[in-house]
């Protein structure tokens, strides 16, 4: 009963998509609605499904369908859901939702509404059958209990993202696509091999019925060999260091939904692969492997905060942040405790809904200064842009773990899970972990306040948002404009008629380079604006795609609007800035869900 | 006596045999116009199809599969060795599991009927582009569909063919004509030169070939595969030894050795691959196409045959020599592909790395006798186990349900369906898919060749906003060439594949495959992206309808592979039990 929840979870988007792709006319006008109308459903039926669920048997598999789909191959069309997955798919439908409430709410030419109705070169029909796509290969590996199903979901994810990057990218979106499909090709590629060779040894693909053999059929060399190569295609993922160098740049170049979608969900993928399969289908090989996995998850902690110290950029630095976080979770794992998994799961979700909104209101901030190097940004956000300003404060410190916030518990969790690891565990390497991944922690908050401190304290910074060029006599902007500081009037932002008359000139017109040269800023301004738009640096797309750059009535029209946080934004973000609040002030919300499954989990490990 | 000759065995090569014929009559009797261009193809067209339904009859015809050109039982032992004084020994060879009936060389057998199905379904699409070829003029019409059914004649036998001579003989009768194909374009220099180097090529490796098959026959005195696999395996004296009994010749190894080589530049794997890129740019395009899927099925066909039948007691030699083979075909073909600019030299070393993805799990049915893989109860053990490593090993097992129903540990089991091995399911499983997915993405270059002369990948950017059928049929079939959802069938093929080599314990081959899987899709992906790109707004000229019902065709294949995965493995039999 009830088996049609997880196969209406697929069914809905997956023919969405299909009615997109076979009904061409009469969908062109109301296309932003249409996407943010079917992930709706989703979402609808993702809260269906909490409601449903029976909290007192959270380690149960429940909802389950079971129907064969290819006995060639043993292949069984298996899902469910238990209190692992959950929350995970719940995350997964409401970040979807959100992201194409922001990309289609309000009148669609908000800054990075890639659906916009005037775009006629971002596709808008392309990126929501992508998105479409992207959720049912997301949905579906938390959904799937067949080894092969698993990895064909796993599978479904990459294409979409590819193009995601590929086609609504920043400036270098083709090699970063070509890195991200080709990186986490070769890590599902080599986790097949891990898959089929427990299914060689054991003869079955079914999740569950392995989980609760605990290994049993398949000799501890084979545990490890599978765990590992199981392991390595999810590091891959994950990422764990050090298979993580695709990650920052597929986060630099994806547009906004694409940074959110892969922080939030696509990671998890991996970390869910661990919690999932290599660790209760393989639990001799997870004790076996595991202070390796410790070791470099801690190793990624310090990494990730020492690279995020030396980051200008401020969608990479938080890329990097993803590492160190991604870090606590592996660590998690790694002490095979109930204390440690639960802290890694519970960082899972907090690390979605934290990254996510951090990569939204990093988008946000590069929509609006055409950059998102942090020099170029000055300082003084709270100042010009307050709303946008506090927002970015509160993820900040949500995401170094303040107590209060939901960041805090999982890496708490994990970190006390690694003073008391599980049976057949070095204790005093882990100990060790512990207090590597505590200085990794300092490190964090560190980075994140470097960061507030350089880009939303002191003084308004010498360059400023994009419109400020263009003269126009709006109070704040005049005051931002007029900074006493400026030291020569050469280095001021373009101004006026001339800005835009040099993004209607052909990129590689030498005249722009001359005009523009005064300033390196502006320079740079200029290239940012032609690497945000693909392939097509006609100057009325750039004009159409970053309203900041339109013509200068279109500017002084939108000037309130532009400034600070707008319609789409709210209605993306608050969501997010509630649940952070409400799982910071109530962990045992997503604990008491997942401690039972946790339990059967790790019960054939004792 | 007189040959008693089932024309029912025989009736799906002897149909495209007399349709050759009737093309040649009709094209040297009706006035030349240019409806007869139509006509023909379409009289080609129908031989095709009425070859094609009695595969389908043969398949659907429970009980023994039909088989002639029979050797009765009385004269087998007469027949099969030349030496004299056989008498004892005949009765032995006779008495150990013999299929009543006697030998047969033509037996049309599950293993046919998938090979001649795949085969005629593929030249369905070849002939359909043969027409949008041919329209343009330039090329003698008779003559051309008259050779492309000489070579469908030899591709649907070869499959058959269970002597040594008969699939020496379909296999040259597959590559023949060929080389006329390859040149038929008049004053065409690169065609020309095509031709020539697959001449030289084709006939070298059939020379090798003939004196591989000429150094076995030596050792086992007999022509017919079962027998011979029952001489080397030991079951039986090799009458060719005098004195008889002690250990085979290392001669042997030199035939399997030679036998191997001729095949491999048929299938166009490393180290005897370089003609392929050339001949399939200068070949028209329906011959590349037919190049890539017909005769590279007819090729495989032939070497599943011979090694698994014949050869299957000297694995030792062939498994790790097979095993390499197709690591450096994969690996070679896919890094050269990626520095292609041109779409059919794409396409050709893609085929090329194809090849040995497919010959991959062939290697693997030495791992099954070899022993490692028999506590491993995936490893595609089952009949190929029973059957390879029994020392009754003579005579094919014509039933095949035996495996079907699943009862496969049976330690009955003495003959050999060749599909019953999961090594060998795996290989046809994924030709099948292969030629699918291969035949759509040859039925869109032909799309825009029409466009595009020259035929370079950077004449395809945003062919998908241009032409958005092609586009996305063409997008799905490199996507499933580079075996990633969507393109399921891509993906399970794989899948299958890995299965085989895990389950056989060679994890090197696996993680060779695994990285070459990483490389195709670097070249897949990107020619894919190319699609989508914003592209020059580019003169359409209407392709014909013919090109299209091919692209639906293949594509509509390779969709319905992807959506129902199960057909393909029913076909090849795998099992999920391997």
């Amino acid at each position: 009963m009830m088996g049609w929840l997880p196969v209406a979870l697929l069914a809905v988007p997956l023919l969405g998509a299909l009615v997109l792709v076979a009904v061409p006319g009469p969908l062109t006008r109301g296309v932003r609605w249409y996407g943010t109308a079917v992930s709706g459903v989703v979402l609808a039926l993702a809260v269906v499904l909490v409601a449903v669920f029976d909290h007192g048997q959270a380690a149960r598999t429940q909802f389950a369908v079971d129907r064969p789909w290819i006995p060639g191959l043993g292949l069984r069309f298996h899902l469910g859901v238990d209190g692992i997955s959950l929350p995970l798919i719940v995350l997964t439908a409401l970040l979807t939702f959100l992201c194409f409430a922001y990309l289609g709410w309000g009148d669609g030419r908000g800054l990075g509404q890639l659906l916009g109705a005037r775009d006629g070169d971002t596709r808008p029909r392309a990126l929501v059958f992508t998105l479409l796509v992207l959720e049912v290969g997301m949905i579906g590996t938390f959904l799937a209990l067949d080894l092969l199903l698993f990895f064909v979901f796993f599978e479904i994810v990459l294409i979409p993202m590819y193009f995601l990057i590929a086609v609504w990218g920043g400036k270098g979106r083709r090699g970063a696509a070509i890195k991200f499909i080709l990186y986490t090709l070769l890590g599902s590629v080599v986790m097949l091999l891990g898959l089929l060779l427990v299914w060689a040894q054991t003869g079955t693909l079914d999740i569950v019925a392995l989980g609760q053999a605990h290994g049993s059929g398949m000799s501890r060399t084979v545990q490890i060999v599978a765990f590992a190569a199981v392991g390595l295609g999810l590091a891959v993922k994950t990422p764990m260091w050090p298979l993580h160098t695709w990650l920052p740049d597929a986060h630099t170049e994806a547009p906004t939904v694409g940074s959110v979608l892969l922080a939030g969900v696509l990671l998890k993928m991996g970390t869910y692969g661990f919690a999932r399969i290599a660790i209760p289908v393989l639990p001799e090989g997870a004790v076996a492997v595991a202070p390796w996995l410790g070791a470099l998850a801690v190793v990624g902690i310090v990494y990730g905060a020492l690279a995020c110290l030396a980051q200008r950029d401020l969608k990479r630095m938080i890329a990097y942040s993803s590492v160190g976080h991604m870090g606590f979770v592996l660590l998690g794992f790694a002490t095979l405790t109930t204390v440690g998994v639960n802290g890694a799961l519970f960082a899972n979700v907090a690390h979605g809904l934290i990254t996510g909104l951090l990569f939204f209101v990093a988008g946000a901030v590069k929509d609006r200064y055409g950059t998102a190097d942090m020099p170029s940004l000055g300082g003084g956000m709270l100042a010009t842009l307050p709303r946008l300003g506090s927002v970015l404060t509160f993820a900040a410190i949500a995401s170094l773990g303040l107590p209060g916030l939901a960041g805090f518990w999982g890496e708490m969790l994990a970190l006390l899970g690694a003073f008391d690891p599980g049976a057949g565990l070095p204790r005093g390497l882990f100990l060790t972990f512990m207090v590597i991944g505590g200085l990794g922690a300092v490190l964090t908050a560190a980075y994140f306040l470097v960061m507030l401190s350089r880009v939303t304290h002191g003084l308004p910074g010498r360059r400023a948002l994009v419109p400020a060029g263009a003269g126009a006599p709006g109070p704040g902007l005049v005051a931002v404009d007029e900074r006493p500081v400026s030291p020569a009037p050469e280095d001021r932002p373009v101004r006026g008629d001339t800005a835009v008359h040099e993004v209607d000139a052909p990129p590689d017109d030498p005249a722009l380079r001359e005009g523009a040269g005064a300033g390196g800023a502006a320079v740079q301004d200029v290239r940012d604006v032609r690497g945000h738009l693909p392939d097509v640096p006609d100057a009325r797309d750039v004009r159409g795609h970053l309203p900041d750059v339109r013509d200068v009535r279109d500017v002084r029209d939108h000037l309130p609007d532009v400034r600070d946080i707008r319609g789409h934004e709210l209605v993306a973000w608050v969501p997010l800035i509630v649940l952070i609040l409400l799982f910071g002030l109530w962990p045992g919300l997503l604990l008491s869900l997942t401690t039972p499954a946790v339990q059967a989990l790790l019960e054939g490990l004792t | 006596m007189i040959q008693q000759i089932d024309y029912f065995a025989i009736a799906a090569p002897l149909t495209l045999a007399v349709v050759a014929g009737l093309v040649l009559l009709l094209d040297a009797f009706l006035p030349a116009r240019p409806r007869l261009r139509t006509g023909l193809g379409l009289v080609t067209l129908g031989g095709i199809l009425v070859s094609l339904a009695f595969v389908v009859a043969q398949a659907g015809r429970g009980g023994r599969p039909p088989a002639t050109f029979c050797v009765p039982e009385a004269l087998t032992g007469g027949a099969g060795a030349p030496g004299a004084g056989a008498g004892a020994r005949l009765d032995e060879v006779a008495g150990a599991g013999q299929v009543d009936g006697g030998l047969c060389s033509f037996v049309a057998d599950r293993f046919t009927v998938v090979f001649a199905g795949l085969v005629l379904v593929a030249a369905v699409v070849v002939v359909l582009l043969s027409m949008t070829e041919l329209a343009g003029g330039g090329i003698p019409v008779g003559e051309w569909y008259f050779l492309l059914l000489c070579t469908l004649v030899g591709a649907v036998t070869l499959p058959a063919a269970r002597d040594l001579i008969m699939l020496v003989v379909a296999l040259e009768l597959v590559s023949l004509p060929v080389f006329a194909l390859t040149a038929l374009k008049r004053y065409d220099g690169r065609g020309s030169e095509a031709a020539v180097k697959l001449f030289v090529v084709s006939v070298v490796s059939t020379a090798v070939m003939l004196f591989g098959v000429s150094l076995l026959y030596g050792v086992g005195g007999t022509v017919f595969l079962s027998r011979l696999g029952g001489v080397l395996g030991g079951g039986a004296p090799a009458p060719g030894l005098v004195g008889g009994g002690q250990e085979l010749p290392a001669v042997v190894t030199v035939g399997v050795v030679l036998v191997l080589a001729g095949f491999a530049f048929k299938i166009a794997a490393v180290p005897f691959h370089s003609w392929a890129p050339d001949v399939y740019q200068g070949a028209p395009l329906p011959v590349a196409a037919l190049l890539s899927v017909i005769s590279k099925a007819a090729g495989f066909a032939g070497l599943i045959l011979l090694l698994v039948t014949a050869l299957a007691a000297q694995v030792t030699t062939w498994g790790p020599v097979i095993a390499v083979v197709a690591a450096l075909t994969m690996t070679v073909g896919n890094l050269l592909a990626m520095r292609q600019r041109s779409a059919v030299r794409l396409l050709a070393w893609s085929s090329v790395a194809q090849s040995g993805y497919i010959l991959a799990p062939i290697a693997m049915a030495s791992q099954v006798t070899g022993g490692t893989a028999a506590q491993a109860p995936a490893a595609g053990s089952g009949t190929a186990d029973a059957g390879l490593s029994g020392s009754g090993l003579v005579g094919a097992d014509l039933s095949g349900s035996a495996v079907a129903s699943g009862d496969l540990s049976g330690a009955g089991v003495v003959g050999v369906d060749l599909l019953g091995s999961g090594a060998v399911g795996a290989s046809v499983a994924y030709l099948l898919i292969y030629a699918a997915m291969n035949l759509g993405a040859f039925a869109v270059v032909m799309l825009m060749s029409r466009t595009a002369a020259r035929n370079e990948l950077d004449d395809y950017r945003g062919l998908a906003l241009r032409s958005p059928a092609a586009g996305l049929a063409l997008a799905f079939c490199l996507i499933c060439l580079a075996g990633l959802p969507p393109g399921l069938a891509g993906l399970f093929a794989k899948v299958v594949v890995f299965r085989e080599i895990v389950g056989g314990g060679a994890g090197w081959l696996a993680v060779v495959m695994a990285v070459n899987t990483v490389i195709g899709l670097y070249y897949y992906v990107v020619w894919t992206a190319r699609l989508f790109a914003p592209g020059p707004a580019v003169v359409e000229r209407r392709p014909s309808a013919a090109t299209w019902v091919a692209v639906a065709l293949a594509v509509g294949v390779a969709v319905a592979f992807s959506i129902a995965p199960q057909l393909v493995f029913d076909l090849s039999g795998l099992t999920a039990s391997g």
